[in-house]
C-alpha cells in the first residue's frame, strides 16, 4: 500500500457492455423488486441481495466474504421482459439505421467507396488523432450513405426513419419498436462498422439497445437510515425497483396474450423508466418523481453539472486544515498577516514529526494539553493529537497530556495548533486571479473574525459587509516554502495584469497622505510625535522653529517612511478630475512629486503615489529595493495615514455640498436654458428643419443633438458647483486625491443630476408612445426622457425619480449579466490553459511537449516583472541614477 | 489565378516556406521534435497561396511566419504543414 505506483495507465478505450458481458460480470439476477423483508433482512435476489456487496456493519458479502470496509461491491443484472432503447445512444442508433440498408444490413456505400474509406478511418481509429476528426469524418461518410435510397448492395428501396424524440422511431408513420430495431442492427455486418467508427471487437451497434440490465451493487446506492429508524432507499434504487415491476407486468401480460394495446403501454413504460433510470432530464419527458414532488436524481444527474461528480468531487474538493468565517479590518496588522481567532487557532494544527533534534521541546508542547495559555494569560499553542508511527491517533486532553509527553518518540508525529508566525493561505471567492489566495503570517487574535490590513482589500476584492474568506493551513514542508517563497502578500504585489502595483492604499489612506502633503502643512511637535507613535520610526525629522517652538512640515513627515536614497519624480493626480484648466496646473509646488534621496521635496502623494493601479511610489520601491521594503513602506504608509487623521480629523457630511443661493439660481438657469435648447431642437425637428448628420437619420441626429446639450448643461453645473467648493472641503478633498468619488458625483449632489439614460440613449421604453402615464403621447421632450433637474441634495421629483431608477437599474442587471457571462468564460479559459506551462527556454508548452507560443508572449517578459508590459523604464532608470539629466 | 492573393493582405503575416537545411537548423536550434511544433492545415488560404506561387507543399514542411507584434514588435513562429482531415 505504501510502495507507490504499481501499475501506470497507457490508454483508456471506451465500448460497450455486451448483454453476455453484463450477466458475466453479475453476481446474482434480480428478479423481484423487494428490498427488505419485515425483519429488514436483505430478501434474496432482491435489489439489496447481499451478493451485491455489503454496507451494513456486522453483515457479510455473500459473493467475496468481506466486511463493511473490504467488499467492493458487485454487480447484479435485470433480464428485461422486452427490449429498450438506451437513451444516451439514441443518436448512434439513428445514425445506423439511416446509413445501412433495412433489408441487407450493409452500409449503403458501393464496394469502391467502402475501399476508399475504410484505410482512412482505420488510421484515425488507431491513431492519437483528434477525436473531433474522427467524428468529422463519420458524420460525412454516414451522411452519404444516409442520402441513398436505393441499397447498392440488394438494391433495395430505402424509406426514410424520422426520431420521434427522444426515444421512439417511426418509418413512414408506423412506430418501429425496440425490437425491430434491435434484429436491423443485428444485421449489419462486422466489417462495415469501422465506417461509423465503431470497433467490432468490442462493440456491436445492437447493444445498444438493452435486453438485459446491469444492476450496480449497493455501495452506488446506499439505504440511508434515519434517526428515527426510518429506512430510506437511494434514488437510483427507487427506479430499478419501478424497472422490475415493469419488467414483470409485462412479461406476464405478454405471457397470457393480452391485448396488443395493453403490452405496447407497458412496454412505453418501460421505456421512460428504463430512460429516466439513465437520465432524468431527458427532454420531451416528464422526470420522474418522489412522492414530495422532488425530482429523481438518476445516473446522469449524478455526474453532470456544478453539483455533479467531475466538479464538486474530482476536480474540487472540500479539505480538512481549513477554515471560513467573516473578516474585518486591522490597520495594524502588517500587509503580509492575517489575524485568525483564538477559536480558529486551537482547532487548526501543523503537523510536526518527533525527531532527536525536538524531541525535548516537543515533549514539552504535548504536556501542555489542548488549551494551553502562558502566565499573562495569553494564547500558546498547544496539542491535538499525537499521531504514533502505525498512524493511530490518541486525542489529547488536559487528563492523558502528561502520560502521553512522555510515551512520544522519535518518529511519532504531533498536531501542533497553530502558533504566530505560521504561514497560510487565505483565500476570497470568486478566486479570478491569482492574488486571489496568499499567503499570509499567522496573528493570533481574539474574537470571531478573521482581519487583515486595508491594502490587500483590493487584491482579495473584499470589504467588510459581510463578505466571509477562507484560510488553510498548510501541512508539509514543501507547501510552506513554496508560500513564504511565492505566495506571499509582498511577492504579489505587481499585478501580472498590467505590471504595476495591486496592493497599496485607498480610501483613507490617500485622504491622509494628501492632508499631510498638500501644500506641505506646519504641525506642532505634540501632534507630529502623535502622528509618528503609529509607526515604527524613531526619530523625528528636521523641526522648523518658530517663536522658539518646534514644528515640522507634512512632507518632511511623509519622508520618514520612505527608504533611504529612493528617487521618484511624477505628477500628482491632483489635476487630473479637473475640467478645463486646473486653477492648480501652475502650482507646480503641490502638483510635481519629486522625491530625492528618500525626502519629497515637492508634490502632493495622493491615488497617483500610493493606491493600487496607479501608485507610483509603491511600484517603484518595489522594483528597486523588493518585496520587504515594499511591503515595510506600505505598512507604515497605512499606519501613519491613520495617526494623521486621528492627529487632524477628517469628516464628511451633507453640508459638503452647500453652496450659495446665487450659484444654486444659475444652476437653475442653465437648466432652464437647456430645456429651452432641446425644446427649440424638437421645434425645428417636427417643423422638418433639422439637417441630419453625416450618416444619421433625422431622428437619430435629434437625439444626438440632444444628448450633447444635456451633456452640456451636466458639465457647466458641475463647473459652477466646484467653483464654490474648494481644496477646504472634505468631499472634493477625497475627489481630487482620488480617494473616493468624482467630482461629478459632487456637482450631481450640490447642482443636477442630469439625463438618465437607458442603453447610451435617453430613456425612451414603458408605455406605448411615452415613458409614464404623466406624459402626453409623443412627448419626447427634456422631462418625458430623463432629464433630471434637480439635484440629489434637494431631491428629486416622483417622475424624476422613477426615470432615475430605470436608469439606475440598467446598472445592476448589466453586472448581473456581466458577472454571469465572464464567469463562464473563465472557466472555459481556465480549461483550456490548465495544462499549460512555460519552460525553460520561457516558450510556452503543454503537457506533450508540444509548443504552443516560441516565447511567451511574443517577447519572454513576465508581466508582474516587467514596468506597465515593457522591460525596463530607461527613463526612470536614468533619473534614478545620474538625476536631474533626463 | 484571378484571385486574391491572401498574402498580400496587410492583416496576413509572412509566410515563408523553410528548406531541409534551414528546417534542420530551425529544429535543431529549438531542440525538438518535428511533430511538436504547431500545426498549419494544408488547406490553409496562407498554404495554398503558397502553392500556387511555388508548386505542391509536403506534409511535414515546415513553415516560418514573421508576425508584427505588439509587444516583441516582430515575432518569428514555425509551423508543421499537417495533411488534409477530411476524406474528400
Ligand atoms: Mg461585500
Ligand atoms: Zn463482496
Ligand atoms: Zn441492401
Amino acid at each position: 500500500m505504501t510502495s507507490g505506483i504499481s501499475k501506470k495507465i497507457k490508454e483508456i478505450r471506451f465500448s460497450l457492455l455486451s448483454p453476455e458481458e453484463i450477466r458475466r460480470m453479475s453476481q446474482v439476477k434480480i428478479i423481484t423488486a423487494d428490498t427488505y423483508d419485515d425483519d429488514g433482512y436483505p430478501i434474496e435476489k432482491g435489489l439489496m441481495d447481499l451478493h451485491l456487496g455489503v454496507i451494513e456493519p456486522g453483515l457479510r458479502c455473500a459473493t467475496c466474504g468481506g466486511k463493511v470496509d473490504e467488499c467492493p461491491g458487485h454487480f447484479g443484472h435485470i433480464e428485461l421482459a422486452m427490449p429498450v432503447v438506451h437513451i444516451e445512444f439514441i443518436k448512434e442508433i439513428k445514425r445506423f439505421l439511416d446509413a445501412t440498408c433495412k433489408v441487407c444490413g450493409r452500409i449503403k456505400l458501393t464496394d469502391e467507396e467502402i475501399k476508399a474509406y475504410k484505410p482512412r478511418m482505420y488510421e484515425l481509429m488507431h491513431s492519437k488523432a483528434d477525436v473531433e476528426l474522427l467524428e468529422i469524418n463519420i458524420k460525412k461518410i454516414t451522411d452519404e450513405a444516409a442520402s441513398r435510397t436505393i441499397c447498392p448492395h440488394c438494391d433495395a428501396q430505402q424509406t426514410k426513419i424520422i426520431l420521434d424524440k427522444p426515444t421512439t422511431f417511426r418509418e413512414e408513420g408506423i412506430k418501429v419498436t425496440p425490437k425491430e430495431i434491435r434484429e436491423r442492427l443485428e444485421r449489419i455486418p462486422d466489417e462495415d462498422l469501422l465506417l461509423f467508427g465503431m470497433d467490432e471487437k468490442v462493440a456491436r451497434p445492437e447493444w445498444m439497445v438493452l435486453t438485459v440490465l446491469p444492476v450496480p451493487p449497493i455501495n452506488v446506492r446506499p439505504t440511508i437510515t434515519l434517526a428515527t429508524g426510518e429506512r430510506s432507499e437511494d434514488d437510483l434504487t427507487h427506479k430499478l425497483v419501478d424497472i422490475i415491476r415493469i419488467s414483470q407486468r409485462l412479461r406476464e401480460s405478454r405471457d397470457n396474450g393480452s391485448p396488443q394495446l395493453i403490452i405496447e403501454d407497458l412496454w412505453d413504460l418501460l421505456q421512460f423508466h428504463v430512460t429516466t433510470y439513465y437520465d432524468n432530464q431527458t427532454a420531451g419527458i416528464p422526470p420522474a418523481r418522489h412522492r414530495s414532488g422532488r425530482a429523481l436524481k438518476t445516473l446522469v444527474q449524478r455526474l453532470k453539472g456544478k453539483e455533479g461528480r467531475f466538479r464538486s468531487n474530482l476536480s474540487g474538493k472540500r479539505v480538512n486544515f481549513s477554515s471560513r468565517t467573516v473578516i474585518s479590518p486591522e490597520p495594524f496588522l502588517s500587509v503580509n498577516d492575517v489575524g485568525v481567532p483564538e477559536v480558529v487557532a486551537r482547532e487548526l494544527t501543523v503537523p510536526v514529526s518527533v525527531t532527536s533534534f525536538n524531541i525535548d521541546k516537543v515533549r514539552e508542547l504535548v504536556k501542555r494539553g489542548p488549551s494551553p495559555r502562558d502566565e499573562s494569560g495569553r494564547y500558546i499553542p498547544g496539542v491535538n493529537y499525537i499521531v504514533r508511527p502505525d498512524s493511530r491517533r490518541i486525542k489529547i486532553t488536559d487528563e492523558n497530556a502528561e502520560i502521553n509527553s512522555e510515551r512520544i518518540d522519535v518518529g511519532w508525529t504531533i498536531e501542533r495548533q497553530l502558533m504566530e508566525g505560521d504561514i497560510v493561505l487565505f483565500n476570497r471567492q470568486p478566486s479570478l486571479h491569482r492574488m486571489s489566495m496568499m499567503g499570509h503570517t499567522v496573528r493570533i487574535l481574539s474574537d470571531r473574525t478573521f482581519r487583515f490590513n486595508l491594502a490587500v482589500c483590493t487584491p482579495y476584492n473584499a470589504d467588510f459587509d459581510g463578505d466571509e474568506m477562507n484560510l488553510h493551513v498548510l501541512q508539509n514542508e514543501e507547501a510552506r516554502a513554496e508560500a513564504r517563497i511565492i505566495m506571499k502578500v509582498e511577492e504579489q504585489m505587481l499585478s501580472p495584469r498590467f505590471g504595476g502595483p495591486i496592493i497599496g492604499g485607498i480610501h483613507d489612506h490617500i485622504t491622509a497622505m494628501f492632508l499631510l502633503t498638500h501644500r506641505n502643512p506646519r504641525f506642532t511637535e505634540e501632534d507630529t510625535i502623535n502622528m509618528i507613535s503609529y509607526v515604527d520610526v524613531d526619530h523625528l525629522p528636521d523641526p522648523e522653529i518658530i517663536d522658539g517652538k518646534k514644528y515640522y512640515r507634512g512632507r518632511d513627515i511623509f519622508s520618514l517612511i520612505l527608504p533611504e536614497g529612493f528617487n521618484a519624480r511624477f505628477s500628482s493626480k491632483l489635476c487630473a478630475g479637473s475640467e478645463g484648466k486646473c486653477p492648480y496646473e501652475d502650482r507646480v509646488e503641490d502638483k510635481e512629486v519629486y522625491i530625492r534621496s528618500g525626502k519629497l521635496l515637492t508634490g502632493t502623494i495622493d491615488e497617483a503615489a500610493i493606491s493600487p493601479f496607479s501608485g507610483v511610489i509603491i511600484e517603484k520601491i518595489f522594483k528597486k529595493y523588493g518585496p520587504s521594503v515594499a511591503s515595510t513602506f506600505v505598512d507604515r504608509m497605512t499606519r501613519l495615514a491613520i495617526g494623521v487623521l486621528n492627529v487632524i480629523g477628517f469628516t464628511t457630511g451633507i453640508h459638503d455640498y452647500d453652496i450659495p443661493e446665487d450659484a444654486v439660481s444659475s444652476i437653475r438657469s442653465v437648466s432652464k436654458e437647456a430645456v429651452a435648447k432641446i425644446n427649440k431642437l424638437i421645434e425645428n425637428y417636427q417643423a422638418g428643419l433639422l439637417e441630419p448628420l453625416p450618416g444619421r437619420s433625422v431622428d437619430e441626429t435629434l437625439e444626438i443633438e440632444i444628448l450633447g446639450v444635456t451633456g452640456e448643461v451636466r458639465d457647466q453645473s458641475g463647473k459652477i458647483a466646484s467653483a464654490h467648493l474648494g481644496l477646504n472641503n472634505p468631499s472634493v478633498i477625497m475627489a481630487r486625491s482620488g480617494a473616493r468619488a468624482k467630482m461629478l458625483n459632487i456637482s450631481e449632489v450640490a447642482g443636477m443630476v442630469g439625463q438618465q439614460s437607458v442603453r447610451g440613449g435617453r430613456i425612451n421604453r414603458g408605455y406605448t408612445g411615452r415613458t409614464l402615464s404623466h406624459f402626453e403621447k409623443g412627448d419626447i421632450g427634456a422631462e418625458a426622457r430623463g432629464f433630471v433637474q434637480s439635484s440629489y441634495k434637494n431631491g428629486l421629483n416622483p417622475l424624476e425619480y422613477f426615470l432615475h431608477s430605470i436608469g439606475g437599474r440598467e446598472g445592476l442587471v448589466d453586472t448581473a449579466v456581466r458577472t454571469s457571462r465572464s464567469g463562464y468564460m473563465q472557466r472555459r479559459l481556465i480549461n483550456a490553459f490548465e495544462n499549460l506551462k512555460i519552460d525553460e527556454k520561457r516558450r510556452v508548452v503543454d503537457t506533450s511537449g508540444s509548443i504552443i507560443q516560441f516565447s511567451y508572449g511574443e517577447d519572454g517578459i513576465d508581466p508582474a516583472k516587467s514596468d506597465k508590459g515593457r522591460a525596463v523604464d530607461v527613463d526612470y532608470t536614468i533619473f534614478d541614477e545620474v538625476g536631474e539629466s533626463s | 489565378m484571378a484571385r486574391f492573393n491572401v498574402l498580400n493582405h496587410e492583416l496576413v503575416p509572412e509566410h515563408q516556406i523553410l528548406s531541409k537545411k534551414d528546417e534542420q537548423k530551425v529544429l535543431k536550434e529549438l531542440g525538438i521534435r518535428k511533430d511538436l511544433l504547431p500545426k498549419i492545415s494544408k488547406n490553409d488560404p496562407a498554404i495554398r497561396a503558397l502553392e500556387e506561387l511555388n508548386g505542391p507543399i509536403a506534409e511535414g514542411t515546415v513553415i516560418r511566419i514573421i508576425r508584427k507584434s505588439p509587444t516583441a514588435g516582430v515575432s518569428v513562429y514555425y509551423r508543421m504543414v499537417s495533411g488534409s482531415e477530411v476524406i474528400k
